[in-house]
């Protein structure tokens, strides 16, 4: 191989090749046609929709293949619209394919690199002028702008400090205090152990003092999901198994990873599965978390019946529920 | 509707002509489905309202059992290492298992599906007075007195669902994914019968929704909203399978997208 | 002179003497814009942010952003009665009491898709022709902005509606703010103005998804056109092409044809899918409540990937000194994604870095001709793609008969095994894709006629290529490594340390490639 070794030569731009439409008049006016027919299928469209708006009723249905039972009005509508906007793009790209003129044209580039000698001035410019300022012989200057800018630009997020409230130990809070008794979600009822049988879930709130009125805020860190088992399966240290009742056990039901509700119960397994992210607790082992995301049990809730025989909380949750926070110490 | 409300349309199942070898378990069910157990229950009072075409039911059951269940289910419906115990588990779980076809499984998959029922209506229901007779459980639900036509209220019904169902079955009662490869199925084109049943009787996976914690009345609301769910036409068009975003994000890549490319590259052709 | 071209000159000549126009005008209207499929990509984006516009304005005519509780008193039946949010009875109203609303409020999620779908495809289309290299980086840094504005945008859109859905997603937003070490619950407590959910996030994410973002969109929008009017489009290599020149469509008329006409063509395209797909039916998720939660809760597909992530995180949090660090929350919604999108941003200048080239580029690549970035791309696209799958975990498995936990495993090895064997093939596939070039070629094309030789040997007669095809294959540069010294002048090795090195292999792996042939070689096969 020679050291001189030659690329293949660029043929150039190749020669423009004319359309039908360029030289044919016969051909120019079908395209013509054909560009006026598409911009009339717009304006059908655009009638449609009219139409559809003043004249269909909103109880016309009708079956189309695939969609199944269709509202005639919201289709009319909505097919009018984009059968007008469709066309029209179609026409007018159809008219420029057709009938614009189709040369490729070459528009040469110039490098975005100014001229050495401009870029010379260019910095020489900026040297002398921040020089003139004095910028950099007056240091006390130079900080105490920086501290004044930067403290301006930091200052206006002192106010949006009165978006919220401090946290405080809200987080750490729930409604359920000892007594507190269970009732279903929704409908209120309280509970007895009786009501429910091995193998069923219930889904509990907290009973609220009369007049109370529960808002979402409280669902969010209140909500309980309570699943009775037989006894026997449960596979719990001593303290654990005396906040269950006859096989009862409650858990919050709001997730210790991102705070979903989990109440998806396995009734054969056990296992409790929070649908957003895939967590998966073992509700015979007070909900250790056995697959998923989720790196803490379900905090458990302590139940007794008592003295009418009714499910209530022996003492509020032991710790935050719902998702982790730093200020949380386990 | 109160629950006792509920409780007297149940007991209209008499009228119902498999009401004879029901009656005893409807009136266990009137008493309250919460016995639970076999072991809570007196199997003495099973004996005393035993009619004869009952026990001639009883029999043909148990043939159908041995033949057809026990090899798994065991000789006496003790349950076995891969199948779980029937004593106790009423007629209505045999009536839900058997009826969707469910029961028999075909095999050893992670979990029965719906199916043709291998069993006709009168084998499923001997099968069920058999299963019955071990043990008191939730009886056959008659579908007369599933009222919900008329008793249900679909947006109480809604809400009940969104609580208690959606986390499983989907928030249009699509079905859902469980852990290991089960899954909730779904609920569309479920009979109100079996629907009532699985929630009476917690088939598989599903728990039991007992009645004081979802009284009969709510549960023929329930029913009324996934029968909404399934009539209600999809009022935005086609549906895209009611399973949330992912098909929709599927749609906006392929058709979405494809049909805005080809139109590109139309637009970039040179024509001819 | 027709009476319509008077028309049009004297409009010309009112608005030069009121403006002094007509210099500028006169060199813009007869730009040349170089016209090819994938520049439309970008274009889609752009016009779905238009509609997204023109949709969205139409429904805040009616939607009201307010959490505060009212009793549902519309139209549709199965939630009659129903306590929620003025925001959710307000979007029910628009879907079911406004003629057309429903349909508006569809096309406009599906136009907020394909407005994400164009921009990642776009951005894909300028990763992989190297169309981000000088001059256009500042273009690629503001790319890099908009599809991250986008994403946030595109989920605050989500949440505005309350539905079980949206609500569920903001309870997850919500968690990863509160996961944030130190200031974590304050910061989250200030955005919902105290406890989750409180009474005031819809407002505030109203203003900020019909006010702040779409201001931020239109002003970066605006750069980002100006700096593609300002350099000059790319455009793909050919005959006549070359770094100094630019071939297309004048501005006037055909360009601003087809480009006007596309604008209608997006626009149609997202009303087709408002008219004929449903999306996001909220009447069907009902009201939010935090202790309701639906099977198969997603998020819109341009987060799903991060959902994936989320998922797939290992179960780990650390608890020390009184406080939290919840790493499985931090790890996947907020560390990887940072890295991922930093690293996205500052991919121009570390191919620079890589292979010392500081030139400017007009000229698009093939994306077998740098089978490196090639690799890189698909690398990160599979990566991409394994969280998105587990995004849907739920949704697959319940389709195709697999279970969650299986998918989830899958994930959880794929992401760490996946992109490198993906970066391995697709390098390999480049290289093999320019050697076959190379053999097109010099030996011509295959037509499949066989021919019998004088010797009675059959022989495939090869048809030679077109002068523009050879040039076409064979115009792309020859990459060298860097001459990076391995020792220094005093004869230690290892140069710059660690980053030495490091720079040194991977301008050794930018530059591989097979040797594209040249005029010299097809001569020397031809003289044998």
């Amino acid at each position: 191989m020679t050291t001189d070794i030659q690329k293949f030569p660029d043929p150039g731009l190749p020669e423009h090749q004319h359309r039908k439409a360029d030289h044919d008049p016969k051909a120019a006016d079908a395209a013509e046609k054909k560009v006026a027919i598409l911009f009339l299928i717009s304006a059908l469209g655009a009638v449609l929709l009219i139409y559809s708006y003043i004249f269909v009723r909103e109880d016309v249905w009708f079956f189309i293949p695939v969609m199944g039972d269709t509202n005639a009005k919201q289709f009319g509508i909505g097919m009018g619209m984009a059968i007008s906007l469709f066309f029209i793009g179609m026409g007018a790209i159809q008219w420029a394919r057709t009938l614009m003129p189709d040369n490729e044209v070459v528009a040469q580039r110039h490098e975005f690199r100014s001229e050495d000698a401009d870029r010379e001035d260019f910095v020489a410019t900026v040297k002398e002028r921040a020089g003139v300022a004095g910028l950099g012989r007056r240091p006390f200057i130079k900080r105490s702008l920086g501290l004044a800018l930067g403290l301006a630009g930091l200052s206006p997020l002192v106010l949006l400090r009165d978006l919220g409230p401090l946290p405080k130990n809200e987080l750490s809070k729930t409604s359920w205090k000892a007594g507190t008794r269970l009732v279903t979600d929704p409908g209120d009822r309280p509970i007895r152990p009786s009501d429910l049988e091995v193998g069923s879930v219930a889904q509990i709130l907290p009973e609220l003092a009369p007049g109370q009125k529960r808002t979402l805020e409280d669902i969010g860190k209140d909500a309980v999901l309570l699943i009775r088992v037989r006894p026997a399966e449960f596979n719990l240290d001593a303290e654990r198994l005396s906040w269950t009742h006859e096989g009862i056990i409650a858990f919050s039901k709001i997730c210790s990873h991102m705070g979903c509700a989990v109440a998806l119960y396995e009734q054969q397994t056990k296992h409790l599965l929070c649908p957003c992210h895939q967590s998966t607790f073992d509700v015979t082992r007070a909900a250790k978390v056995i697959f998923g995301p989720a790196a803490r049990p379900l905090p458990q809730l302590a139940i007794t019946v008592d003295s009418e025989g009714y499910l209530v909380a022996q003492q509020g949750f032991t710790e935050p529920v719902g998702p982790s926070f730093w200020e949380r110490s386990s | 509707m109160t629950p006792s409300n509920g409780i007297k349309k149940l007991s209209r199942y008499r009228r119902h002509r498999w009401a004879a070898p029901s009656l005893m378990v409807v009136a266990l069910l009137s008493v309250g489905t919460t016995f639970s157990i076999a072991s809570e229950a007196t199997p003495d009072a099973t004996s005393t309202t035993m009619n004869t075409s009952q026990s001639v039911q009883i029999a043909e059951g148990k043939q159908l059992f041995l033949k057809g269940c026990s090899s798994c289910h065991g000789l006496n419906a003790e349950g076995g290492s891969i199948a779980p115990s029937l004593i106790g588990v009423g007629a209505a779980s045999v009536d839900f298992q058997v009826g969707t076809g469910r029961m028999p499984m075909a095999d050893m998959s992670q979990q029965a599906m719906r199916k043709k029922p291998l069993y006709n209506e009168a084998q499923t229901a001997a099968l069920a007075a058999y299963v019955a007779s071990l043990a008191p459980g939730p009886a056959i639900v008659d579908e007369a007195s599933l009222t919900w036509e008329r008793d249900g209220s679909t947006s109480a019904g809604g809400t009940l669902f969104r609580n208690n169902c959606a986390m499983c079955h989907n928030f249009s009662g699509q079905g859902g994914a469980l852990t290991q490869g089960k899954y909730a199925p779904t609920l569309m084109g479920v009979e109100a019968k079996y629907i009532y049943e699985a929630m009476i009787t917690g088939p598989q996976s599903m728990p039991k929704f007992s009645d004081k914690t979802i009284t009969p009345a709510e549960k023929l609301s329930i029913i009324k909203w996934v029968k909404a769910a399934q009539t209600e036409p999809n009022l935005g068009g086609a549906s895209l399978g009611r399973v949330g975003p992912v098909t929709e994000g599927l749609l906006a890549w392929t058709f979405g997208l494809g049909i805005l490319i080809g139109v590109a590259v139309w637009l970039a052709s040179k024509a001819r | 002179m027709s009476k319509q071209e008077k028309v049009l000159g004297s409009v010309a000549n009112y608005v030069d003497e009121r403006t002094g126009a007509a210099k500028w005008m006169k060199k813009n209207l007869t730009k040349v814009f170089p016209d090819h499929w994938s520049f439309m990509l970008g274009e889609v984006a752009l016009y779905s942010f238009v509609i997204l516009l023109l949709t969205g304005t139409f429904l805040t005519f009616w939607f009201d952003p307010s959490q505060n509780e009212v009793v549902y008193n519309g139209s549709y039946e199965p939630l009659k009665d129903v306590e929620m949010t003025a925001a959710y009875a307000s979007t029910l109203h628009i879907s079911f009491d406004v003629r057309g609303g429903l349909l508006m409020r569809q096309i406009h999620h599906w136009s907020a898709l394909i407005f994400m779908v164009a921009i990642v495809a776009h951005l894909l289309r300028v990763f992989f022709t190297g169309a981000f290299r000088k001059p256009r980086e500042f273009n690629w840094l503001i790319g890099v902005g908009l599809l991250t504005l986008g994403i946030v945008e595109g989920f605050l859109g989500y949440s505005l509606p309350d539905d079980l859905l949206s609500g569920t997603g903001i309870r997850i937003a919500e968690a990863i703010i509160q996961a944030i070490p130190v200031v974590g619950s304050y910061l989250a407590f200030f955005a919902f103005g105290g406890a989750f959910p409180g009474h005031v996030f819809i407002s505030r994410i109203y203003t900020v998804h019909v006010l702040l973002l779409p201001g931020i969109f239109l002003a970066l929008i605006t750069i980002h056109l100006m700096l593609v009017w300002y350099q000059k489009h790319t455009q793909y290599p050919g005959p006549g092409r070359t770094e100094k020149n630019v071939v297309g469509y004048p501005l006037m008329p055909v360009y601003m044809a087809k480009a006007g006409g596309f604008f209608f063509i997006v626009f149609g395209v997202c009303a087709f899918l408002g008219a004929v797909a449903s999306i996001n039916p909220i009447w069907l998720y009902g009201p939010y409540t935090p202790g309701q939660i639906s099977a198969g809760s997603q998020p819109d597909w341009y987060m799903g990937w991060l959902d994936g992530l989320v998922r797939a995180a290992p179960p780990i949090e650390t608890h020390a000194f009184g406080h939290t660090i919840s790493w499985n929350i931090l790890i996947p919604g907020l560390i990887i994604p940072g890295i991922l999108f930093t690293g996205m941003a500052l991919y121009p200048f570390i191919e620079s870095w890589m292979t010392g080239d500081k030139r400017e580029h007009h000229l698009l690549e093939r994306p077998r001709n740098n089978p490196n970035r090639t690799a890189i791309g698909a690398m990160s696209l599979a990566f991409m793609l394994v969280c998105l799958v587990n995004g849907g975990n739920d949704i697959i498995a319940t389709q195709f008969n697999l279970t969650i936990n299986g998918i989830m495993w899958f994930t959880r090895i794929g992401l760490f095994v996946i992109p490198p064997i993906v970066f391995v093939i697709t390098k390999r596939l480049c290289l093999s894709l320019q050697r076959a070039d190379r053999d097109l070629v010099l030996h011509g094309r295959e037509t499949g006629r066989l021919v019998m030789t004088a010797e009675g040997e059959f022989v495939e007669v090869h048809e030679p290529l077109s002068a523009e095809k050879i040039y076409t294959l064979t115009q792309h540069e020859q990459n060298a490594p860097l001459a990076l010294p391995d020792v220094d002048a005093n004869g230690v090795r290892g140069v710059g340390g660690m980053k030495g090195k490091l720079r040194k292999r991977a301008s050794i792996a930018a530059a591989e490639q097979v040797p594209s042939p040249t005029l010299t070689e097809a001569k020397e096969i031809e003289h044998h």
